[in-house]
């Protein structure tokens, strides 16, 4: 235990020199890849520690980003903690409202119908003159964090920006953190092990899932809420099956069922793509090549990494 | 709309449906009986749509490039099935996600680097290049038919195969309980490679045959991909009879949504998709 | 070692030393690609950087008297990766000048991008009436047109014709119903009707059931914008359900545009406006084919000719302000004030900074788009909610 909180905090150090380096390139594409971590963490908490593999996540992170661009005003600032709250409410809401149907069905079919949902509100957005359509809306004005009259900080200094990103980071991880200790969190774990067993025990599982299913859309909503106002640009393109598919291979790279690795595995995902990208422009063969490597080579993704490295060093004697 | 629009569209709705069964088709077997969901399966169909396109361009005739091209499809099938994806029959659905999702990045990439990235059209061939009068305005090219016709063939000997031959016997009972069929000596592994091989043939034949119609282009296996996901979905894993009344239904309600409610017709096939399921949630029919 | 070896090698070393802090103190300007390298508009991209590196060679491997040094992002056209990819150049790159791009989704965040960090932009294709209209700024310019140009140039044409009935068909995000937008005025004006618009989502191509409803509307021609495959395919749709030989069909230039080898014999006579074409009658397009052709073993299109307009709007700017890369002030006017002289015929810059051109009318034959006429000289886009 010492040695990974060690390693957590060093980790959280490191995260906060990145705005002191004055690099503005960087610090951005850090931020993204802390926005992703979050998105990550709360698909973790459906697929890695509740057993339901969600392919339509990218839905509730698209519905709070449009949230932000939608109620926030044309060319003034709105507010960051109104638009804070109504972006989380309207996915935890989405996702309740989509979780009361899929949650009905079981295994690859509970996958196809939460990539439905998903579909169903990117078309909503692209093709219904609710959003901007195919080509999205903008935030032209980043929101102002006051709280009547007092102003902590100022997002439109980049550092600021980062530390905001960095702060919702670490209260997600540790909100998630006393989730997953808690009751709930390991009634949670038990329906991934083996529900009808956790059904016989009197649970009403249904109930334990939808809590699940409605948490992971809120938190998935604060990530997209972070990205609206980092990028001041919401397209249809959040809500597609391709972000929920990348967001699955992060928590997948990282090794399910582990709140620091899929972070890791998001920083994993966006730094092939950029070392790719540098090497050739035909990057994606090189991801793909290295994604299908991982899968026949590598099961448990990267957190699995440490513990085989330490089996190697005592003496690789039997393997698992 | 008056009646001749109507019967008109339907021939339209039913040839677009029939061309999606035959990509839809093979996704559902690999999935059914292998239990497999390959995310690949729409690159499969442009390998097959850029297979006519440079061999038709070689031999200069169609007929020639689907000659050729459906055994290569098998053969190619069979490597990959035999390099990749039985590695996957004892994972779990999300290394199957992941691993086929980096296939699809890897095909698009080589069909880059191997054709290029420029649109290019196929050459129907002459005895099929003309049109049927429907109307004083409209006519109906004669190769639609054609392929609609196809695909019905192809329908009903896939139902042959399945339901009336050894092979097609063993490949249900492989579905049903794959330690009883190894037990009785049969090579399990042989059948798994011969449904993907034929998965694979299936939905690069349907490429072939689409590609004078729709052209050959960067990133055409993503549209097919994803819709048929939702024919499967919608039919019934693992059913072929399912997946041929999904398609169907999948080309009606694409083609007069386009016509009466143009606003929603993007989503009129996952408001099907999700009504079914949840009408049925595991499809119209069950496995079988 | 003698003492000649010595003196020889103190003197290359002197030469060397003097050399290396001149070419230092040349300081290069940076010019950033951002632009399509895979994906559907790969051919564009590549053309469009072929067009602007044409230009740069033939005027001695330099801008404005300095060499060049180029960075390349990829946007794959994905209008969500637009803003970072963006800042690839603007911020991590430094670039001096942003050059992209070809989806108007995407140009419409470099756009912002550029704005907001005051950087040079010239965008080299993406049509969208946007960008030289709400979103123009002193520091973005387009080097190739508005969607509402060509087609409303095309919408004077068929309303010459005689045609009292039109349909249209396109695609439903803002090119394709700015292109519609800017026909129906084009076309309406002189009397005609456009009895339906109809859009299909994008990107999708099934427009078999658009054809039937064509059939039962019997309009006297249809008007379509569509681009890439998807237009190859409609074009061969429309002939093979034969409505091509009694409803005749037309559109702006990109309906066939590199898409004339995959339509077959089903382009055939098809007519088309835009600002550029095949056997214009002007030296400069006579010797840019060429030079293209000699250094790129290829047939340059419009889109390559925009590149290259790129890259001479901006050495034009440079000059004027003698090289000096910090005074954008002066490039801007430089650029504003210039005549291109281009493959497409000469043109200069609106108010907003889109190209005042004359825009042809074309016939597909012999498997090109064949130059027959000039329907508008010098047409200006209207500008639309810009407040420059």
């Amino acid at each position: 235990m010492n040695s990974q909180l060690i390693f957590k905090l060093v980790a959280l150090a490191l995260l906060a020199c990145v705005p002191l380096t004055g690099d503005s390139f960087y610090t951005e594409l850090l931020a993204k890849t802390l926005i992703l971590g979050i998105f990550a963490m709360s698909l973790d908490l459906l697929v890695g520690f509740t057993g339901l593999v969600s392919f339509g996540h990218a839905a509730y992170f698209g519905i709070a980003a449009y949230t932000v661009a939608l109620l926030s005003p044309g060319y003034e600032a709105g507010n960051l903690w109104l638009l804070l709250f109504a972006s989380v409410a309207c996915s935890a809401l989405a996702a309740l409202f989509v979780g009361i149907f899929v949650l009905r069905t079981k295994g690859i079919y509970f996958i196809m119908v939460t990539l439905a949902f998903a579909q169903l509100a990117f078309f909503i957005f692209h093709d219904t003159p609710l959003g901007g359509g195919s080509d999205g809306v903008y935030v032209n004005v980043k929101p102002s964090a006051s709280i009547g009259g007092w102003v902590p900080f100022d997002l439109d200094t980049q550092a600021h920006l980062y530390y905001f990103v960095l702060v919702l980071l670490v209260l997600v991880y540790l909100f998630l953190s006393r989730i997953l200790q808690s009751q709930f969190g390991r009634v949670l774990v038990g329906v991934k092990s083996n529900e009808h067993r956790m059904q016989s025990m009197g649970y009403k599982t249904f109930g334990y899932k939808l809590g699940a299913f409605t948490l992971a859309g809120g938190l998935a909503g604060v990530a997209g809420f972070l990205y609206a106002i980092v990028f001041g640009f919401v397209t249809p393109e959040l809500l597609s099956w391709h972000q929920s598919g990348n967001v699955l291979l992060m928590v997948i790279l990282g090794g399910m069922g582990n709140l620091i690795g899929v972070v890791a595995g998001a920083f994993a995902f966006i730094s092939m793509q950029e070392i790719f990208a540098s090497w050739t422009k035909h990057w994606q063969l090189v991801m793909g090549g290295v994604i299908v490597a991982a899968v026949l080579f590598l099961p448990g993704g990267l957190a699995a990494i440490p513990g085989r490295i330490k089996r190697a060093l005592q003496g690789g004697g039997n393997d698992e | 709309m008056d009646f001749a629009s109507f019967l008109i569209q339907t021939l339209n709705s039913l040839q677009y449906g029939l061309l999606l069964f035959l990509v839809a088709s093979g996704l559902t077997l690999v999935f059914g009986i292998m239990g497999i969901i390959n995310l690949a399966h729409g690159s499969f169909y442009m390998i097959g749509a850029y297979l006519a396109f440079v061999l038709s361009s070689a031999t200069g005739s169609l007929y020639m490039a689907i000659l050729l091209g459906v055994p290569l499809s098998l053969a190619f099938g069979a490597l990959l099935e035999w390099a990749f994806f039985s590695h996957l029959y004892k994972r779990d659905h999300l290394e199957q996600v992941l691993m086929t999702y980096g296939l699809i990045l890897i095909f698009e990439e080589l069909r880059s680097l191997l054709v290029g990235d420029d649109v290019h059209g196929v050459e129907i061939p002459a005895l099929f290049s003309g049109s049927i009068p429907l109307s004083d305005v409209l006519s109906y090219p004669v190769y639609r038919l054609v392929v609609s016709a196809v695909c019905i063939v192809l329908a009903i000997a896939l139902y042959y195969v399945i339901q009336r031959t050894r092979l097609g016997m063993m490949i249900r009972a492989g579905n049903h309980d794959r330690t009883m069929v190894e037990a009785l000596g049969i090579n399990i592994n042989m059948i798994y490679r011969v449904v993907f091989a034929l998965g694979f043939a299936l939905a690069a034949l349907a490429g072939m045959l689409a590609s004078p119609i729709s052209s050959v282009f960067p990133n055409m296996g993503s549209h097919v991909l994803i819709i048929s996901f939702v024919i499967v979905v919608i039919g019934g894993i693992g059913s072929v009879w399912g997946a041929l009344v999904a398609a169907l239904i999948v080309g009606f309600a694409d083609t007069f949504g386009k016509v009466l409610v143009p606003e929603i017709s993007g989503m009129v096939v996952y408001i099907v998709m999700a009504a079914v399921l949840l009408w049925r949630p595991e499809g119209i029919f069950k496995k079988g | 070692m003698t003492t000649k070896k010595i003196a020889r090698n103190l003197m290359l070393a002197a030469t060397l030393a003097t050399v290396s802090t001149v070419t230092l103190a040349q300081e290069k300007v940076k010019v950033g690609f951002m632009l399509p390298y895979t994906g559907t508009y790969a051919a564009l991209g590549n053309a469009i950087t072929n067009g602007f590196k044409l230009y740069v060679n033939e005027n001695g491997g330099k801008l404005g008297g300095r060499q060049v040094e180029y960075f390349t992002v990829d946007d794959e056209s994905d209008p969500a990766k637009a803003t970072e990819n963006a800042n690839k150049l603007v911020k991590r790159d430094k670039v001096d000048v942003l050059v992209g791009t070809v989806h108007s989704g995407v140009a419409l965040a470099m756009t912002k991008v550029a704005r907001e960090n005051k950087t040079l932009l010239i965008v080299p294709n993406a049509g969208a009436d946007e960008i030289t209209g709400p979103l123009c700024a002193p520091n973005v310019f387009r080097s190739s047109f508005s969607a509402w140009q060509p087609s409303y140039a095309m919408g004077q044409v068929v309303a010459e014709k005689g045609y009292k009935k039109v349909v249209t068909l396109t695609w439903k995000y803002s090119f394709g119903l700015e292109s519609v937008q800017g026909f129906k005025e084009g076309y309406e004006k002189s009397g005609g009707k456009v009895i339906k618009d109809m859009t299909l989502p994008f990107p999708n191509v099934e427009f078999q059931p658009f054809l039937t409803e064509i059939a039962a509307l019997k309009p006297d021609a249809v008007f379509v914008f569509f681009a890439g495959a998807g237009a190859a395919k409609f074009v061969k749709d429309y002939a093979a359900a034969g409505l091509n030989k009694s409803i005749p069909l037309y559109g702006p230039g990109f309906l066939t545009d590199g898409n004339l080898d995959a339509m077959g014999d089903a382009g055939k006579g098809l007519l088309t406006t835009l600002h550029y074409g095949d056997g214009l009658d002007n030296k400069k397009d006579k010797a840019f084919r060429q030079a293209y052709a000699t250094t790129f073993k290829s047939q340059p299109d419009v889109y390559a000719v925009q590149g290259y307009d790129a890259a001479q709007m901006y050495n034009a700017g440079l000059k004027a302000a003698k090289g000096d890369l910090a005074n954008q002030a002066e490039i801007i006017k430089g650029m504003e004030t210039t005549k291109v002289d281009s493959p497409r015929g000469t043109f200069s810059l609106s108010k907003a900074h889109n190209p005042v051109q004359d825009i042809y009318l074309r016939e597909v034959k012999g498997g090109r788009n064949m130059v027959i006429g000039t329907p508008v000289k010098a047409l200006a886009d209207p500008a639309r909610g810009c407040k420059m």
